[in-house]
């Protein structure tokens, strides 16, 4: 790939003759370093679709025909019979079911908790706010992911092991969203806020009247990336949830991988019904998702 | 549920803080500071902070994960037995060598192709949609597609090689055919959210600093070079350490795709405080190992911590 971006160093020689004719050279080199930039690009681009496509014709191909012709992209017989028998042999609704309340209940809970903590901290003067604040910055390096031992013990002394609960609490208080608010919400014009404690208004309503429905743009990027990242949970439901029908789409999936060896159509077509919700998500609302991970980088 | 239990400020700090603002904060103004952030800390402390004071009391510990309680009381020695112990050492071996396997590609490849995108007028959205629609897709499913593409003899990716007069390696056989697979998957998984991350620094460039140089005669190649990478720097480096810390973080994908495999050679750190703390039931043993990577991570986030302020001030 260096060699493409290489290719059209020309114009290195400063002997100034004339400089529209050099002006004219480097239009030309830049149109041929666009063109060959967009081949090499959309190339790219097209190999990564590949996996998508290639689940969904695996899919729609009867297993016989991709026994024989394994890599052909073609069939004669495309028929949908791998989704039903897929949709009966797992418990793939309420995978569906849980996956769904789950990261609906995880953004509800962040958006509502994180968003009233970070309006008192730009706000409200409180006794130990600098501290609060400190503390929940530092959160920022803790590494979530590294702690499911600790944190199943604390839920197992809870009594919490095998409920949204248990899937729901603790991603909900995640220092990021709450930088998020709070960087909006810094920008609100201290004047607005205080005209409306001179009228008289609670802080209640301050919040949820000025504040919340000026950070519109934060409440959905960080809904989206909470939603998101919740559907995609694997580590931490896996070890919670043990029963087939209480878990989510990634775990339940998960359990099909290295199973039977023939039945390609029906593996890929619960592959394909795993990605269908979050992609049809994603092609809606693929602008604000690239804009929120760019403004957050929630990963 | 621990929220009450949070330290009363001591009076030190607290006139520190308080020195800048006119008086003291009206006693209704405190009372509801509290109440809003209350839900936050509470969650916070419980479930955030909480595992890490729990971890590392058991650690100290020889709880097992069978029963409840905490067992008795071992002093150090889970962390003489973990940091003594060949199989950990050679888990956090395997995250370490993912993510100096996954991080050059993953900073490289979508600042090349990030750049070369900005540059063409049309078609950006095929070119977001193609890269970062992975992102959006659970690892369950990743692992389910990748798995059947690596299929010997049939699978397409198999197959692949031999269109380049190439012979595919054993994906699941051996130990770099192994790292192979598990690579090109998350390379092709997670490239879009890098993308995005630079895409977005991109447009934050303007395109008369472009129009300037062209005027003066820098072609394409020189642009990029002395105007794009130089102003991406920020970004660059942003991306670099979010890479380095999920990378070691690495679990899903080795997991699900390969177990770990094969005969562990590619287990990760995760998968070993999973595999000693839930299949044997080592609850302290592997409470002690989490610590330690933990504290792996931390000095990893503080340490970039510390780079970025100096550079910073450095700016300033």
């Amino acid at each position: 790939m260096s060699t493409v971006v290489a290719a059209p160093a020309a114009g290195a020689d400063r002997s100034g003759a004339g400089r529209s004719r050099r002006r004219g050279e480097q239009e030309q080199s830049g149109k041929l370093f666009n063109r060959l930039a967009a081949t090499c690009v959309t190339l790219f681009a097209l190999i990564w679709l590949v996996p998508f496509l290639w689940a969904l014709i695996t899919s729609l191909r009867p297993n016989d025909e991709i026994a024989a012709n394994p890599t052909t992209p073609w069939s004669n017989n495309w028929n949908l019979d791998a989704y039903s028998y897929a949709w009966n042999s797992s418990p793939l609704g309420w995978w569906y079911v849980n996956s769904f309340v789950i990261s609906t209940l995880t953004v509800v809970f962040t958006v509502v908790v994180s968003s009233m903590a970070a309006f008192a901290l730009v706000n409200l003067d409180f006794r130990g706010k600098y501290i609060v604040f400190g503390l929940i910055l530092a959160g920022l390096m803790v590494p979530v992911e590294a702690l499911v031992l600790p944190q199943f013990l604390e839920f197992r002394a809870l009594g919490l092991l095998g409920t949204y609960w248990a899937v729901v609490l603790p991603s909900v208080a995640l220092p990021v969203a709450l930088f998020v608010f709070h960087s909006f919400m810094k920008a609100i014009p201290v004047a607005l806020i205080e005209a409306a404690r001179l009228d008289g208004a609670s802080w209640w309503r301050i919040y949820s009247g000025i504040a919340m429905p000026l950070s519109r743009p934060a409440i959905s990027a960080v809904a989206i990336l909470t939603f998101i990242t919740s559907w995609n949970a694997f580590l931490w439901p896996l070890l919670v949830l043990t029963q087939t029908k209480s878990q989510t789409i990634p775990v339940g999936l998960s359990s099909l991988v290295g199973g039977s060896a023939i039945q390609y159509a029906e593996t890929m077509a619960s592959a394909v019904l795993g990605i269908l919700p979050l992609l049809a998500v994603f092609l809606v609302l693929q602008r604000q998702i690239a804009q929120g991970v760019a403004n957050t980088g929630i990963k | 549920m621990t929220a009450t239990a949070l330290p009363a400020p001591t009076t030190g700090i607290e006139a520190t803080t308080r020195h800048a603002s006119a008086g003291r904060a009206p006693r209704s103004e405190n009372r509801a500071g509290w109440l809003f952030a209350t839900p936050f800390l509470a969650l916070y402390l419980a479930f955030l902070i909480g595992p890490v004071v729990i971890g590392l009391v058991i650690s100290l510990f020889n709880t097992t994960t069978v029963r409840s309680g905490i067992g008795s009381w071992v002093g150090f020695s889970n962390y003489a037995d973990v940091l003594t112990n060949a199989d950990f050492w050679a888990s956090m071996w395997h995250s370490a060598l993912f993510t100096l396997l996954t991080t050059p590609i993953l900073v490289l490849l979508p600042l090349l192709f990030a750049v070369l995108v900005s540059r063409l007028g049309r078609g950006q959205w095929f070119y977001r949609l193609a890269f970062f629609a992975p992102y959006v897709v659970p690892s369950a499913a990743v692992c389910l597609i990748f798995a059947f593409m690596y299929t010997p003899e049939t699978g397409l990716i198999t197959n692949a090689f031999g269109w380049f007069g190439l012979t595919a390696p054993d994906f699941f056989g051996s130990t770099s055919g192994a790292w192979f697979a598990v690579v090109l998957l998350t390379v092709w998984w997670t490239f879009g959210f890098n993308f995005i991350l630079y895409t977005a620094a991109l447009q934050e460039i303007s395109e008369e600093v472009y129009e300037a140089a062209t005027l003066d005669g820098a072609g394409p190649w020189q642009q990029i070079r002395m105007i794009t990478i130089p102003l991406l720097r920020p970004t660059i480096g942003l991306v670099l350490i979010l890479q380095v810390l999920s990378s070691l973080k690495v679990f899903d994908q080795i997991y699900i795709l390969l177990t770990g495999g094969p005969n562990y050679t590619t287990r990760p750190v995760i998968q070993y405080i999973f595999d000693t703390g839930f299949s044997a039931y080592r609850g302290g043993y592997a409470a002690a190992a989490t610590m330690v990577y933990f504290v792996v991570l931390v000095l990893v986030s503080v340490a970039w911590f510390l780079v970025r302020r100096r550079s910073n001030s450095a700016d300033a």
